[in-house]
């Protein structure tokens, strides 16, 4: 059983673990999109503009909230946090490093660095995203004008369809790492678990192929792909950002909010881009692990699994923001067609396929 | 003593929510209702060990169904008069006519002791409310009532379709 106060420590951590990268996004956003668009981008605060956003957060502090008079008021005002918490509570399932040995009340216990480490996970990480949406929906809705309550049903429509292609995606996941050759034990719905499950290589035999990986991005290619596309329309983010579509609804569902209030809604949004990018790493690209960290141990090795884990995340960024300086917003029409008649029969396609692999793997062939 | 703290609290939670569902001027706001009983009663799943209930309780009610009730209540509008003319003729007649087959039937099951109430976990035993005792349970032990529940659904929602949209040819042509 853990101590409360660890179980404290570890929720503290990850919320500084998150918060801390979002500020850092913000500007990394900005000045990878600027160099893309061969701009100089923010400059002036801090070496390479790095505070920029902790003065842009200092002046949404001070400015006025102004509450229009035609909103729900009790509604208007829960929604920004009806946005922050799913996104930091999403955050709290992933492992951001690699257990570590300690001693504990005289007893050897084994650290992991997931906040909530729970056999259901992967199902608490969906629940998380699928009421993300509540703040959208709610804010677009509360605030009484026209864009924004077009903004919410948008929000809505789009999550719904992207969310049972993501579920499915996660659940060919799940289903490779349980029959993983050499696992006896059941289930992997832990995210924990399956980030340990991708430790190793391939090719433990041959020397020359040991350096490829076990992770679940190459026999699960597919499903890599349906579930990036899927969390970048979870996120709304572009070419998925219609509910704030800046050339037809003002600003979208928060065209009504300023101050801290907005500032709330901006940081729910780079905080769902992170942890969704934290669980893509840990679903497809093997979470903590990398090269070396063998060969070390004790909480350098930790150390070091916290800076691999870092690095893939900011590539998985890096595609956002890639993502969202190339590509041209979807139209509704072909966002719902590429949601469900696309991405849908893809992903349950790539599951019954998954399905057979893995019954082949568990029971052997039918014939045989 | 902390589950009982835990259960007057999230049991207060969802008694509110449904108040306010059943109460609130404001369809939006009974959603909001529904969806704080919704999260109370997962509260009080957790506290029963009942993590996979808890979650796909979330994650289906709260993530979609709730959802989409949102989202038909605003683009439908509040502000629509209920339709409340019946489509069917006889409607009624056969309403009461099939809810008394089904009490006269359950009555029989009930008289005749075929099934009893099992009641589980009231040992000293914790139930095992996880992912594989789950799986386990509903995929060997209860697949057949799991598969006709689930047919069950899809009746219910075709009646709900055929009550709201049945027009007899008559109507129709007036």
């Amino acid at each position: 059983m853990m101590p409360i106060w660890l179980a404290l420590a570890k929720v503290l951590l990850a919320f500084v673990v998150g918060l801390g990268v979002v500020v850092l996004l913000v500007w990394f956003e900005r000045k990878i999109v600027s160099d893309l668009q061969n701009r100089i981008g923010p400059n002036r605060a801090g070496p390479f503009g790095i505070l920029q956003t902790v003065a842009d957060g200092l002046k949404l502090f001070f400015k006025e909230q102004i509450t229009p008079s035609r909103v729900e008021r009790f509604v208007f005002e829960l929604a920004p946090f009806l946005a922050v918490v799913p996104a930091l509570m999403l955050f709290l399932v992933v492992p951001i490093a690699r257990p570590i040995e300690i001693t504990l009340d005289g007893a050897p216990y084994l650290l992991s660095f997931a906040a909530l480490d729970i056999n259901v996970g992967l199902l608490f990480a969906l629940a998380m995203s699928s009421i993300a949406v509540y703040a959208i929906v709610l804010a677009g809705w509360s605030s009484g004008s026209k864009y924004p309550l077009i903004g919410g049903v948008r929000g809505s429509a789009q999550a719904i369809s992207y969310e049972a292609a993501m579920g499915l995606s996660m659940v060919a996941v799940v289903m490779w790492v349980t029959t993983l050759p050499g696992v006896t034990d059941m289930g992997a719905m832990s995210v924990n678990e399956i980030v340990l499950r991708q430790q190793g290589t391939f090719f433990p035999d041959l020397l020359a192929l040991s350096w490829i990986p076990q992770w679940n991005l190459i026999p699960q290619f597919p499903a890599f792909v349906i579930f990036m596309i899927a969390i970048f329309a979870e996120t709304n983010r572009a070419p998925f950002d219609l509910v704030e579509a800046e050339q037809e609804i003002v600003a979208g569902f928060n065209t009504e909010y300023s101050g801290m209030r907005f500032a709330m809604f901006f940081l729910a949004e780079y905080l769902n881009m992170f942890t969704m990018s934290a669980l893509a790493v840990s679903l497809f690209l093997g979470g903590w692990g990398g090269p070396f960290l063998d060969t070390i141990d004790g909480w350098a090795a930790t150390a070091l699994s916290f800076g691999y884990f870092l690095f893939k995340t900011g590539l998985v960024l890096f595609l956002f923001v890639w993502v969202r300086a190339t590509l041209p917003r979807f139209r509704y029409d072909q966002l719902m067609q590429l949601g469900w008649k696309r991405l849908i029969p893809t992903a349950l396609l790539w599951l019954i396929l998954t399905t057979l692999v893995v019954s082949f793997r568990e029971f052997g062939a039918p014939w045989a | 003593m902390s589950e009982l703290v835990i259960f007057v609290v999230a049991g207060a939670g969802a008694l509110a929510g449904a108040l306010t569902l059943i109460l609130a001027k404001h369809p939006v706001y009974s959603a909001l209702g529904m969806l704080g009983t919704l999260f109370s009663l997962a509260v009080l799943y957790v506290s029963q060990l009942a993590h996979f209930v808890a979650a796909v309780q979330v994650v289906v009610y709260a993530g979609a169904i709730m959802t989409l009730f949102l989202f038909v209540i605003m683009l439908i509008g509040v502000d629509q008069v209920e339709d409340t003319s019946e489509t069917i003729r006889g409607q009624r007649v056969g309403a009461i006519g099939v809810v008394a087959a089904f009490a006269i039937l359950s009555g029989y099951l009930w008289l005749s002791g075929i099934f009893s109430w099992e009641v589980v976990g009231t040992g000293t035993e914790p139930v095992n409310g996880s992912i594989e005792a789950t799986g386990q349970l509903l995929f060997a032990e209860w697949v057949l009532p799991f598969e006709v529940t689930s047919l069950l659904l899809i009746v219910a929602s075709v009646g709900a379709v055929g009550l709201a949209l049945f027009k007899p040819r008559k109507a129709e042509d007036e």
